[in-house]
């Protein structure tokens, strides 16, 4: 049984803890091997080959493979580490956190460019639910 | 004797980095950005720090999940920019200050914070964003540089009430290091922001108002701030913001602000930028 944390109630938001670094951490060193270009070259030539060199669980694979930021995150990855994939391919941080909002790149650019998004109704699952 | 004469407060978002070496930075997007800092980048011309202490946090880049130092003081000779996935930054080998920091390393222990001390270490855009943002791109950086990397990627990063502790212990052991040097404290990353999950792009621009304020005037009303207000309030990562109270730590209670910017967004992040002189 997980313990509860008080930010689990931040809607939207996985914090990344002890216990998700655990989970994580294959995941993340992965992410950490693309810090070389050689083995950035590697991954693309050959994607399903080089993630196989990581003892990673296969649904945490699949994530990658699918580019499905919003599922490594859950995972166990952290954004610092699962960026380094998206640099590989091209990709900024805005890219990527367009794309776990489920925005178009255009809606989160303009969002942003209009002062981001606001905390109200953002604050609390609990009070999202209580309306 | 050694002396923190000021601190700057100021945002390291990967992006202004890119902006800055592809040369992008007058493009109406950034344009407002760059211009708010010319301010500072003409103050700290104009004060000639002969070290900056750089309180920032490595990315994944120096510190994978193998080893998570909450707070890493960086003493060697030089630092060289990290390859963060596209390549190293363009930008100056930083020079760091070996003797000074590990009169540091020396002081800070003995008065209980047990820090890790870094012999080797690369320096991602957590570092480097803010050297280029106020010392725009020179050939060499014009001063010594002491890395201090606090954790904020796992956490808990540490307390607010921690950090402000030990930038005052930073500031006695930079007070008793027996060389004539002006030093200059930067406290980076922040403000509010989020990039990850579905509410990423989160800003708060009254919650870093009233941070800036509360930094210059009463930051004791700061270092009791628990961290879930922070991520819940302006962003997951804007943790980062522990970092600036370890700025202010080092400086006295009372400061006069020189200059304040605040500008969104640069790509996800709500930036800011202060600078706090030591009344």
């Amino acid at each position: 049984m997980a313990t509860l944390h008080d930010y689990d109630d931040i809607p939207g938001t996985t914090v990344f803890d002890a216990e998700r670094s655990r989970k994580g951490y294959q995941l993340n060193m992965f992410c950490m091997s693309l810090m070389k270009p050689e083995n950035r070259e590697a991954f693309k030539a050959d994607e399903r080959a080089y993630v196989d060199r990581f003892p990673m669980t296969e649904e945490q694979k699949q994530a990658i493979l699918k580019r499905d930021w919003n599922e490594m995150i859950y995972l166990g990855g952290n954004i610092y580490f699962t960026s380094k994939i998206a640099a590989t391919d091209g990709l900024t941080f805005q890219n990527i956190a367009a794309e776990m909002t489920g925005m178009t790149q255009e809606e989160y650019l303009q969002m942003m460019i209009g002062g981001g998004r606001s905390v109200e109704g953002n604050r609390s699952l609990a009070e999202q639910l209580r309306g | 004797m050694a002396k923190i004469i000021a601190g700057v407060g100021c945002s390291h978002v990967p992006a202004i980095g890119a902006a800055l070496d592809h040369g992008r930075t007058e493009e109406p997007y950034w344009k407002p950005l760059f211009d708010g800092f010319q301010r500072s980048k003409q103050w700290i011309a104009e004060t000639k720090p002969d070290v900056v202490i750089l309180v920032y946090n490595d990315h994944a880049s120096a510190f994978s999940l193998e080893i998570i130092p909450t707070f890493a003081l960086g003493c060697a000779a030089e630092f060289p920019p990290a390859d963060e996935g596209w390549g190293p930054r363009k930008v100056p080998v930083v020079k760091g200050h070996p003797e000074l920091a590990a009169h540091i390393a020396q002081s800070v222990i003995l008065d209980e914070f047990d820090l890790t001390i870094c012999n080797k270490m690369p320096v991602d855009h957590g570092l480097t964003v803010p050297m280029s943002l106020m010392f725009g791109q020179p050939e060499e950086w014009p001063c010594r540089v002491i890395p201090l990397a606090v954790n904020v990627v796992q956490y808990p990063p540490p307390t607010g009430h921690r950090c402000f502790m030990l930038g005052q212990a930073i500031r006695r052991a930079v007070d008793s290091f027996d060389e004539d040097l002006k030093v200059v404290v930067f406290g980076t990353g922040g403000m509010s922001h989020q990039i990850q999950g579905k509410r990423a792009g989160l800003i708060n621009s009254q919650f870093d108002a009233a941070f800036l304020d509360n930094l210059t005037e009463d930051p004791q009303a700061l270092v009791r701030k628990p961290h879930l207000e922070y991520m819940r309030d302006a962003g997951s990562e804007a943790i980062e913001l522990v970092m600036w109270l370890i700025m202010r730590g080092a400086l006295n209670d009372d400061v006069r602000e020189a200059y304040r910017f605040y500008h969104v967004p640069a790509s996800n992040t709500a930036v800011g930028n202060i600078i706090l002189e030591n009344a």
